[in-house]
């Protein structure tokens, strides 16, 4: 909490005008997207454009009002960038509906509509994020349980080799997508507290300050627990991104890069011994090495992905022009491969620069947050963001291995698409409690120079 | 604990960085790769639904693609009337391969090719779906009607043959037909288990249906290659085509016991001839005779001016080289040395004299030497594809003819070979070839596949027939190759006889205009 810009003397100002004018940039995207599709594949406009650009126009304009209500001093950016990535998605979303023969993109809206609901509820139950610190316990044991639910024998569902799905009737659900919104408020609650033990004892090997023996125990519990992931639930995304994330929290808390070091040790040291005993590690970097030695089975979808980004180039085919359905799972995992092929590179580095500004804007929250429990949350929360985009995109771009994570807000898929917006919310609520100008005392006791060096804590209101 | 949060945030910069450097490596550096990787049923697939460029023939498509409602959106179709007729030159389109004009100007049809890359952006900015080029081929319909037509109604159902149509000064093919041929609709049709099956029984077929003649099928050219040797004793400046020429019932050429004979043409008899009586009468000992005196280096020489031993067309994939022998295998065994090669032998010199031993030409290469003889010596790269078009019919290229040989022969040689030719067609054995009003030079061939002759049970020989008209500013030089006549008697089989009316008509077609 070296610089508060609050204490510099620099007061935010709300901009919620700027919010609402970046918001109608991403209105246009998004319906516009979704005209496109319909020009390019039937030569029409969509019948029902304005009964759909209505509805997103309506659940913007109401994430707009909650937020200008309830988190006046929020950051601008978040929102409009998370509303243009979502209609985005639902337009590609909706394109792959039209060769499929598939009605995706209508359940999609449900689940977005569902998500700023929860976004705008978030956002009004939770007046201050530090009232989070109070579950650090309980949210962990939830975390843990959803992880665990998939486990159990007929609720659980294995889709294409991992058993990361909860099945209730009609609906499927991924409960990692919830866990990784409370393990960061877990780890966020446990770190604040635990950082000065983790962050002063140690010793000093070679430039680097190694942690206490009895001060890794979490880290290993962490290890272990992304291991159990990998091994019971064949997940390699959620295992990397929860291991992740740990370590950059650890690393954030104590300011102590020889977590990192540990923490890198124990991830190659799992990884290899992972890689040696489970073939489907095995088979995932072998098609990373060379997709096309199995071009046909194992290597298809990589293969097929690569040729769609080739296909699309430097502006894309077009919308309706290219042929994503050859992909498999392309609504999904591998949502990026369509816009890669129908809009072209141009377009993924525009997705890129997005996500790369929510990461932004997060870790901003994070610097000029006021308090640490704010500054870990937020800062998990951009390392998952961060990290999940990184391992999706670059395991569908072959920059690593493919694992199976969703593109957040583009791919298609309701557990995460909630989850991603109420982390949108917490993160308004972050940056609007760190944007927030503090309360004018120093007109009171202006005289008094111990209370001006004092820093100046908003008292945590009750809980409605 | 904001110093490792900035730290954080350059980690994340770089994941971001690397992110968007990969995109870029696979959508900018290595699209191309993959784009053209076969595998890729992607590319295959798009540019079989697409709109394809029309292949135009003068101002009528031989292919063209029509609005389809199956799960394509277009289908390709050739039109029935000169379906069989141009297939050897158009292909055919599949889903993931194409063959012909097909094949060779798929940028082109597709609209991927660099020169449509303005119409493309106009269709891009406009909203309008990208449209293929056309390509116009050099072909005259009524040339090639003629040649197709003279194959079928002379050879019989069974016959197989080709005829080549040159251009001679330009080197535009005018008429290039393969018999028999196949309908490109039953491969092209979307129906993917019905053009399978017309494929195997096509392919299947013993008379090779699916083979263009024209440039694939290498044969003994026999006496048609006259031409070559008598070209060889002129350019060496000790023949003339007024001088007497050495003959004789039969010759024996150094180093072997074989006779070499005339096939019973009394003419050729006397020990000398004129030059026009041997090339009338197509003398075998003369032309032997002339081979051994010029040599096998300055006749490959010759025949490679010709364009022997090399290919030549750009605009048809599959072209096979025409052989005159560089050398023969030593076997291994042999005693002085053996393995590598050794020159011809003199007895091996007069042999592809007149057209035997190892010496093989496609149709195409015939239509070649004709070609180059008729245009003062001077050999054009010949060509299919006069034009490419915008689909709204702008020109955007068009071909300009190309010298392969500045003087395969000089224009002296050129004019003497016209003279020998033209008496051959007046006086001799390619009679059938004339027209009235017309001067026209000519040649027969008749290449005997084995040993024996006709009545003494052998095969049937291959007919050959090579002419060009009018003599003096010739404007068309055909090549005919008769490979099967089955449906005729195995004498009436000779170059003059079925290869000369076909000439003739492929002649009359073009100098009609």
């Amino acid at each position: 909490m070296a610089t508060n810009s609050a204490l510099m003397g620099f007061v935010h100002r709300r901009r919620r005008g700027a919010e609402l004018f970046l918001l109608v940039l991403a209105l246009i995207v998004g319906i516009g997207a979704y005209a496109a599709v319909g020009l390019g594949v039937d030569g029409e406009v969509p019948t029902n454009l304005i009964g759909y650009g209505g509805w997103l126009t309506l659940l913007v304009v109401a994430a707009h009002v909650a937020v200008r209500i309830v988190a006046p001093y929020a950051d601008p950016v978040l929102l409009p960038v998370v509303a243009a990535l979502n209609g985005l998605g639902l337009a590609i979303i909706h394109r792959i509906d039209l060769a499929k023969d598939t009605g995706l993109a209508s359940q999609q809206l449900t689940w977005m509509t569902l998500g700023v609901v929860l976004f705008v509820g978030t956002l009004i139950v939770l007046p201050d994020h530090r009232l989070l610190a109070r579950f650090t316990y309980t949210s962990g044991l939830t975390a843990i349980a959803l992880l665990i639910l998939p486990m159990i024998p007929g609720l659980g569902t294995q889709i294409n080799g991992a058993r990361i799905w909860i099945s209730l009737g009609p609906f499927s659900f991924q409960p990692g997508e919830i866990a990784k919104m409370l393990l960061v408020i877990t780890f966020a609650g446990y770190l604040v507290v635990h950082r000065d033990a983790l962050a002063l004892a140690g010793r000093r090997v070679v430039f680097v300050d190694l942690p206490r023996g009895r001060d890794l125990g979490p880290i290993l519990m962490m290890w272990v627990v992304s291991l159990g992931i990998l091994v019971l639930q064949r997940d390699l995304g959620s295992s990397l991104l929860f291991f992740g994330l740990f370590l950059v929290m650890l690393y954030v808390a104590t300011e102590r890069p020889g977590w990192l070091v540990v923490g890198a040790l124990l991830f190659f040291g799992g990884a290899a011994v992972a890689f040696r005993i489970f073939s489907h590690v095995q088979s995932r970097v072998d098609i990373w090495l060379d997709p096309f030695a199995d071009a046909d089975s194992s290597g298809y979808q990589l293969v097929q992905a690569l040729y769609g980004f080739a296909w699309g180039g430097l502006v894309g085919r077009g919308l309706g022009e290219g042929m994503p359905q050859r992909v498999p799972y392309v609504e999904s995992d591998f949502i990026l491969a369509a816009i890669g092929e129908e809009l072209g590179l141009t377009a993924v580095m525009a997705v890129l620069l997005l996500y790369g500004l929510v990461v932004e804007r997060a870790l901003r929250a994070a610097l000029i947050s006021r308090d640490g429990f704010g500054k870990l949350v937020a800062t998990g929360l951009a390392a998952v963001f961060a990290l999940q985009v990184f391992v999706v995109i670059g395991g569908v771009t072959r920059l690593i291995p493919l694992t199976g994570l969703t593109t957040p807000f583009l791919s298609y898929g309701g557990s995460s698409l909630v989850a991603n917006w109420v982390i949108i919310a917490i993160l308004l609520r972050i940056s609007d409690q760190a944007r927030r100008p503090l309360p004018d005392l120093a007109a009171d006791d202006a005289a008094d120079p111990d209370d001006q060096a004092t820093q100046v804590v908003k008292v945590m209101p009750e809980w409605r | 604990m904001n110093k490792p949060i900035r730290a954080v945030s350059i980690f994340c910069m770089f994941l971001f960085l690397a992110l968007m450097a990969n995109v870029t490596y696979v959508q900018f550096w290595k699209s191309d790769d993959y784009n053209t990787d076969p595998r890729n049923a992607r590319v295959a697939e798009a540019s079989y639904s697409r709109e394809r460029g029309q292949i135009l023939v003068g101002d009528k498509p031989v292919a063209e693609s029509k609005k389809s409602d199956d799960r394509y959106k277009y289908l390709r179709v050739y039109p029935e009337s000169g379906a069989r007729m141009f297939a050897p030159i158009t292909g055919y389109l599949q889903l993931g391969s194409q063959t012909g004009i097909e094949r060779s100007q798929n940028a082109v049809l597709t609209g991927e090719d660099p020169q449509l890359f303005v119409t493309r952006l106009v269709d891009l900015l406009k909203g309008d779906t990208a449209q293929g080029g056309n390509v116009v081929l050099t072909v005259d319909p009524d040339a090639q009607k003629a040649a197709f037509e003279g194959l079928r109604d002379t050879l019989g159902p069974q016959g197989e043959g080709s005829v080549v149509a040159i251009q001679p000064k330009t080197g535009r093919i005018l008429a290039m037909a393969s018999y028999p041929s196949y309908d490109p609709n039953e491969l092209a049709t979307h129906d993917s288990a019905a053009a399978s099956e017309a494929y195997q029984a096509l392919d299947a077929d013993e008379r090779e249906p699916l083979l263009n003649r024209a440039l694939r099928t290498r044969l003994f050219p026999g006496s048609t290659f006259k031409l070559v040797t008598a070209a060889a004793a002129i350019e060496s400046g000790k023949y003339h085509s007024g001088d007497d020429v050495p003959a004789g019932a039969s010759y024996q050429p150094p180093g072997t016991s074989h006779q070499i004979g005339n096939d019973g043409r009394g003419q050729c008899s006397p020990a000398k001839v004129t030059f026009a009586t041997a090339m009338e009468w197509s003398c075998n000992t003369t032309f032997a005779r002339l081979a051994v005196d010029v040599g096998p280096e300055k006749m490959r020489e010759q025949a490679e001016a010709f364009g022997f031993n090399s290919t030549s067309l750009l605009d048809l994939q599959g072209q096979v080289q025409s052989v005159y022998p560089t050398g023969v295998d030593v076997p291994e065994d042999q005693d002085d040395g053996g393995g590598g090669t050794r020159e011809l032998s003199l007895a091996e010199t007069a042999q592809t004299g007149i057209g035997q031993n190892t010496v093989q030409s496609t149709p195409l290469q015939m239509a070649m030497v004709t070609a180059a003889i008729a245009n003062q010596g001077k050999l054009m790269r010949p060509y299919l594809v006069d034009k490419v078009q915008t689909a709204g019919f702008n020109v955007l290229r068009t071909t300009e003819p190309e010298v392969l040989n500045e003087s395969a022969v000089s224009a002296e040689t050129a004019g003497e070979l016209t003279e020998l030719l033209v008496s051959t067609v007046t006086d001799g054995t390619a009679s059938p070839a004339a027209i009235p009003g017309v001067s026209v030079a000519g040649k027969t061939g008749t290449a005997q596949r084995g040993d024996t002759v006709c009545n003494a049970g052998g095969k049937p020989p291959y007919a050959w027939f090579v002419s060009f008209a009018p003599a003096q500013d010739a404007e068309v030089a055909v090549a005919v190759m008769i490979e099967e006549a089955p449906d005729r008697a195995c004498s009436e089989i000779a170059g003059g006889q079925l290869g000369g009316p076909i000439a003739k008509a492929v002649m009359e077609a073009v100098l009609k205009k």
